[in-house]
């Protein structure tokens, strides 16, 4: 076993690990940390992929958007160090039956499927082939998705801060 | 490439999948289920890596779906938080339990 593949399955394990104790603390601050750390440890896979760029903005968004958000978001409606209440054991036990033949199923059909040749051709990702196939409007281009995000983002921003603002009091 | 086969990866995605399944069924407050709706975000992401890496290296096309989903994830989580914000002004409560009607 080379050391790459060893590298590969401590990754799996972390982000394993760390999803499996972020779904099943009952602080909710405690939950959150392991997700901050499970997303961590995705962005070191994609590393370990050659994939700096999805790695960078993994890092940015997750680590530095949507985690930061959920932390205030906790500290605005939870009292942090008090754990959450126990789920019904009936509600455990079933969703543990669910996840288990959902996973059973997959890993099967994973297991069975026999996919197409691995290509041998040589996979590299430069930032500037990503900017120009985003941006062009030829046949391969995502330049029309582009401004879709682009609109769909303005139209968050918006909702956000409708959603969220404070009315006056009647 | 490095002798790991694609399966493995996809063993560990699908792993992922399930936890944040499982944390969607079993939890009932609104900020761990968004949790666990990033787990499970973030394994399709990457199904797409890997698939792009090993089956189609010469295109970039699950780069793209990618960062589409990541930018999406992130304007669904802000929409989220907001109306876990106003959910939480108007029953004190973020228990999904608790928000028993659509009008209030």
């Amino acid at each position: 076993m080379s050391a790459s593949a060893i590298i590969f399955y401590l990754i799996a394990a972390f982000i394993l690990t760390m999803g499996i104790l972020s779904v099943t603390s009952r602080k909710i601050f405690r939950s959150a940390i392991w997700l901050l750390f499970s997303l961590v440890g995705i962005a070191a896979f994609y590393f370990w992929m050659d994939l700096t760029f999805i790695a960078a903005v993994q890092i940015i968004i997750y680590v530095g958007g949507i985690v930061v958000l959920i932390i205030f978001s906790i500290f605005l409606t939870q009292k942090a160090g008090e754990q959450m209440p126990k789920p019904l054991r009936s509600r455990t036990l079933f969703s543990l039956l669910a996840v288990f033949f959902g996973f059973a199923l997959t890993f099967l059909l994973i297991y069975k499927n026999t996919f197409p040749e691995i290509s041998s051709h040589p996979f590299q990702l430069n930032v500037s082939d990503i900017g120009t196939q985003m941006l062009s409007t030829t046949e391969h281009g995502y330049v029309l998705p582009f401004e879709v995000v682009s609109m769909l983002l303005l139209a968050a921003l918006i909702g956000c801060i409708v959603i969220a603002i404070k009315k006056e009091s009647k | 490439m490095n002798g790991i086969p694609l399966t493995h990866i996809l063993f560990v995605s699908t792993a992922l999948f399930f936890i944040g399944m499982y944390g969607l069924f079993s939890r009932r407050n609104m900020i761990t289920m968004l949790m666990s709706i990033e787990l499970i975000l973030n394994s399709v992401n990457i199904n797409f890596l890997a698939f792009n890496k090993y089956l189609y290296p010469e295109n970039l096309d699950g780069i793209f779906f990618t960062i589409f989903i990541i930018t999406i994830a992130a304007a669904e989580a802000a929409v989220a938080i907001a109306i876990i914000i106003n959910l939480y002004r108007s029953h004190q409560s973020i228990d999904v339990e608790d928000a028993g009607e659509l009008k209030f």
